[in-house]
C-alpha cells in the first residue's frame, strides 16, 4: 500500500513527528511504501537544519533526512507556513534578505498543492498532529 | 450528499488561540481553487469560527472571519455545523453567519464515511 504523512506536530514539544517516523519505518518494515511526507503548521520546524538537541536525543530532523535518502521517501514543506515560522532555504533567505537559512534538501519548501496531490496519489494519508 | 473525490476539511479550533484555523481555511481554499469539491465540517470549539460580527481578535492578530465570508466565492458553500457543539456553548443558529447546515451528532459517522479524504486542523 501506498501511505503519505501528513506531520503537524513540532519536534520536542508534541509527540506527533516521533510517532509519525516510528509509523513510517514499521510501514516500511511490512513491506508497503511511504509515497511522501508534508510538513505542516507547526511541524515545518521538523525541517530545521539548525536543531541541536542534546547528544542522547534523537535529532529529528536527521532523522528525517535519513528516511528519505534511504527510502527514497520525499519531504515537503509548507512553504507559508514555514515561512511565517521563521524557516527558510537559502534562496527563500536571500529573497527575504535574511543572513541566514535552515531549510535545506532533502526537505523542500513547497506549496500545499503538494500536500493535496499527495493524498491523490496515495491509498491512505495519516495525519500526526 | 457528497461527490466521491470531495475533501472534507474538519475544523475543531477556535480563532485565535492558535494557527489551526487559518491554516486549516488555507487548506480547503488551496483544494478549492485547485478544482476539487471542498466540505466543511465545524464541530468542538471550531464552530466559533463562524460567529458573526467577531472582531480580529487580540492586536496584531489577523482577523478569520473575512476568510469565512470568502469561502462561498471558491464554491465551498457546505459549512456543517453540529447542534451538540452550538448547545455545548449555549449559542443560537442565528449568532453564526449564514449559508450554514446545522447537523445532529448522530449524522458525522455517516459524513466520516462519504469522504474518502479528510484533513483534521
Amino acid at each position: 500500500m501506498q501511505y503519505g504523512l501528513l506531520v503537524m506536530g513540532a519536534p520536542y514539544s508534541s509527540p506527533a513527528p516521533h510517532s509519525a517516523l516510528r509509523f513510517a519505518h514499521a510501514v516500511l518494515a511490512r513491506g508497503h511504501q511511504i509515497t511522501g511526507v508534508f510538513f505542516y503548521h507547526d511541524g515545518v520546524h521538523n525541517a530545521s537544519s539548525l536543531m541541536a538537541p542534546p547528544q542522547d536525543e534523537l535529532n529529528l530532523s536527521e532523522a528525517w533526512a535519513e528516511l528519505s535518502q534511504q527510502h527514497g521517501v520525499q519531504l515537503d514543506v509548507c512553504i507559508a507556513a514555514a515561512l511565517r515560522r521563521g524557516l527558510m532555504s537559502e534562496s527563500e533567505a536571500q529573497r527575504h534578505g535574511k543572513q541566514a537559512f535552515n531549510v535545506a534538501p532533502p526537505f523542500e519548501l513547497t506549496g500545499l498543492g503538494q500536500l493535496l496531490e499527495l493524498q491523490q496519489r496515495t491509498d491512505r494519508l495519516i495525519t500526526f498532529a | 450528499m457528497a461527490t466521491p473525490d470531495a475533501l472534507l476539511v474538519i475544523v475543531r479550533h477556535a480563532p485565535h488561540s492558535s494557527n489551526w484555523l487559518r491554516e486549516g481555511l488555507d487548506a480547503a481554499l488551496v483544494a478549492a481553487a485547485f478544482g476539487q469539491p471542498v466540505h466543511l465540517l465545524f464541530m468542538g470549539q471550531g464552530i466559533m469560527a463562524l460567529l458573526k460580527e467577531q472582531g480580529s481578535g487580540a492586536p496584531g492578530q489577523k482577523a478569520t472571519l473575512p476568510t469565512i465570508d470568502m469561502l462561498e466565492m471558491y464554491d465551498i458553500d457546505k459549512l456543517w455545523v453540529t447542534e451538540g457543539a452550538l448547545q455545548g456553548m449555549h449559542l443560537s443558529a442565528d449568532s453564526l453567519v449564514g449559508g450554514v447546515t446545522m447537523i445532529a451528532e448522530q449524522e458525522v459517522p455517516g459524513i466520516l464515511q462519504q469522504h474518502s479524504k479528510i484533513l483534521n486542523f
